[in-house]
């Protein structure tokens, strides 16, 4: 099931005035995965999806099919394919969750375009309402959606938008224990013919989830592998040594 | 919780309601208007018009876009003074030199500058274009570099602060402080005859409600949702593939193209431009009348600034020296009262206050 495309990232170095936020980086995001993120606070998981994203300077090398990300631009980047989201979910109010979808259609449309209503719901974006279960909720405003629905909002504007490549930044935190499930049910539904990457500190999901975990510690990679095999890393361990709540120990 | 018919018939009806309300604006103005008006007040309204063409603009700009547009005055003063300086120079004939310029020095001769404007195409040109150039240029500059909020604001004043100061400082090239005025035609037509101000004042109302017309489309368009997002939540609106920067620009451009023909319609209706009419507390005042009437619906804009028109002249006429705190006492309770200006009143009125909806 796992496909051609890929995020290949080698020596990123995220450097905040002396202070390495990320330093010498080597991973590698494959799709059809679903790729996990852990690590303690201040580890710099979100660090390195926002120099992935443009929203912070990194040096190294990220490729993408034949581009650097490090070389571009935000929206650039996300015309390139890769999507993110962010911790608290960041979705526009005021607009209604049709809206919310139609807008993140901009790769689909000529910039004349722009100028015209909306007529109709476009194909891409029924299918994206449809696949992460709004549909119902299709003119109401997306301030009044319940946190979960707010996240999964998200995830449909990133499949609006065409990302290949997502990243999901603490998606599941604050969810109920079923909008947790749905999550990670939608996640399996949309992997196959995508790179996705999650940022996670529920190891319970990660447990259930995870096709591949990569641990972060003070910026770099500690490990990679298997669920079972984080869970046996003594280095992995020690880290986590005394953080019971994040629940590694008792895997 | 499925969306009813009934209620895609209300976003239906909002949108078209629009668009309804704009055509009984249009029969106020150009067919009402003209027959219960003398000359004098039909004259006034004209110029309050100018003032609502600007105000659309910066609807769009400022309610819509979030860019506290302080200088608009910078765009009306293009378009004013290009107009002013063809009217001039027709007024003056052909290989006339405009009578202030004579006063100074009898033998100078016409600014370079100002030779193109003797062409009425040029002029008219002019009126359009140089607002979109100058407004592109210290756009990108401006929203490239992440300039935002106060400090575009502040930005904004400055240019029109020293564009004031510029054109009062320099006297023979463009009039100074006394401003261009005495113009005897407009395009060939004498401005001395009511039948040819009747006509300026119409072309004012019509083009006024075509500037409605214009915003009211982009409102609804794609491009209306993107800007309003790019409003309130501008670095989300990157991760969508989308640079903010340019939406902010062809908001900002469209708003300066619009200061401008206010300005140029300006002109042959008031007879006069001065920097008074450009200056800080100008560009002020054409906020304020935003604000008043509220900056993010369609109506609110020019309401407003023809309200804030009428309160000034009225005001004016019978407390010479106290109507400016008048209109300020009045700016503060709106602003307080009503932050989404008096077109938020019928909303208010009927309840529907939910979720602030402003989208057409």
């Amino acid at each position: 099931m796992t496909g051609q495309n890929y995020l290949e990232v080698q020596g990123l170095t995220v450097d905040f005035d002396g202070f390495k936020a990320n330093e010498n980086v080597d991973v590698t995001f494959l799709q059809g995965r679903i790729h996990f993120l852990i690590g303690p606070n201040g580890a710099g998981k979100t660090t390195l999806v926002d120099a992935l994203t443009g929203l912070v300077h990194g040096t190294g090398y990220a490729r993408y099919g034949t581009k650097d990300l490090l070389t571009l631009k935000s929206h650039q980047i996300t015309r390139a394919g890769v999507g993110r989201t962010f911790q608290t979910a960041t979705v526009f109010e005021e607009l209604t969750v049709l809206q919310n979808l139609d807008i993140a259609g901009g790769v689909h449309r000529r910039a004349r375009g722009m100028v015209l209503a909306r007529r109709g719901v476009p194909s891409y974006v029924q299918e994206a309402m449809e696949t992460v279960g709004l549909a119902d909720h299709r003119d109401r405003p997306a301030g009044i959606l319940a946190h979960g629905q707010k996240q999964w909002l998200e995830i449909g504007m990133l499949l609006v938008q065409d990302a290949q490549v997502m990243f999901l930044d603490e998606t599941v935190a604050g969810m109920s224990h079923d909008e947790r499930e749905e999550t990670g049910a939608l996640l399996r539904r949309i992997a196959p013919t995508r790179t996705i990457v999650v940022i996670e500190h529920d190891m319970d999901f990660v447990r259930r989830y995870a096709d591949i975990v990569t641990v972060l510690h003070a910026g770099k990679v500690l490990a990679e592998g298997t669920v079972a095999e984080i869970q046996a890393n003594p280095q992995v361990q020690e880290v986590y040594l005394g953080r019971s709540t994040e629940g590694v120990e008792h895997g | 919780m499925s969306t009813t018919p009934v209620e895609r018939a209300t976003t239906f009806a909002r949108s078209w309601g629009s668009l309804v309300g704009i055509g009984v604006l249009a029969l106020l103005l150009i067919v009402v208007a003209p027959a219960v008006l003398d000359e004098f007040r039909l004259n006034n309204l004209g110029k309050y018009c100018c003032w609502a063409i600007v105000a659309v603009g910066i609807g769009l700009s400022w309610g819509r876009g979030g860019m506290l547009v302080l200088g608009q005055g910078v765009f009306f003063a293009i378009g004013a003074y290009a107009m002013a300086m063809h009217l001039t120079l027709e007024t003056a004939g052909p290989d006339g030199i405009p009578v202030f310029m004579i006063l100074y020095d009898p033998l100078a001769p016409l600014p370079g500058f100002w030779v193109p404007f003797r062409s009425p195409i040029f002029t008219l040109a002019a009126v359009v274009l140089v607002p979109i150039l100058v407004a592109s240029v210290l756009g990108f500059a401006i929203f490239k570099r992440r300039v935002k909020g106060a400090y575009f604001a502040i930005l904004s004043q400055a240019l029109a602060v020293a564009l004031a100061y510029f054109i009062g400082g320099t006297i023979k090239l463009t009039g100074g402080d006394t401003g261009l005025s005495d113009f005897k035609s407009f395009f060939g037509y004498d401005l001395a005859d009511p039948v040819n101000r009747r006509m300026i004042y119409t072309i004012t109302a019509v083009v006024l409600v075509l500037c409605m017309l214009v915003v009211w489309q982009l409102y609804r368009s794609r491009f209306g949702e993107l800007l309003v997002a790019t409003r309130d939540a501008e670095e989300r609106v990157r991760f969508l593939g989308y640079d903010p920067a340019n939406i902010k620009l062809v908001a900002f451009v469209v708003s300066a193209v619009m200061a401008s023909i206010g300005g140029a319609l300006f002109v042959p209706i008031v007879g006069i431009i001065s920097p008074k009419e450009i200056g800080a507390a100008a560009s002020i005042l054409l906020i304020a009348g935003v604000a008043l009437g509220g900056r993010a619906s369609l109506f609110g804009p020019a309401l407003g600034a023809i309200l804030l028109g009428y309160g000034r002249s009225t005001l004016s006429e019978r407390f010479e020296n106290g109507w400016i705190y008048i209109l300020a006492l009045m700016f503060i309770v709106v602003t307080l009262l009503l932050p989404d200006g008096l077109a938020s009143i019928p909303r208010r009125l009927s309840g529907v206050v939910t979720s602030r909806r402003r989208t057409a």
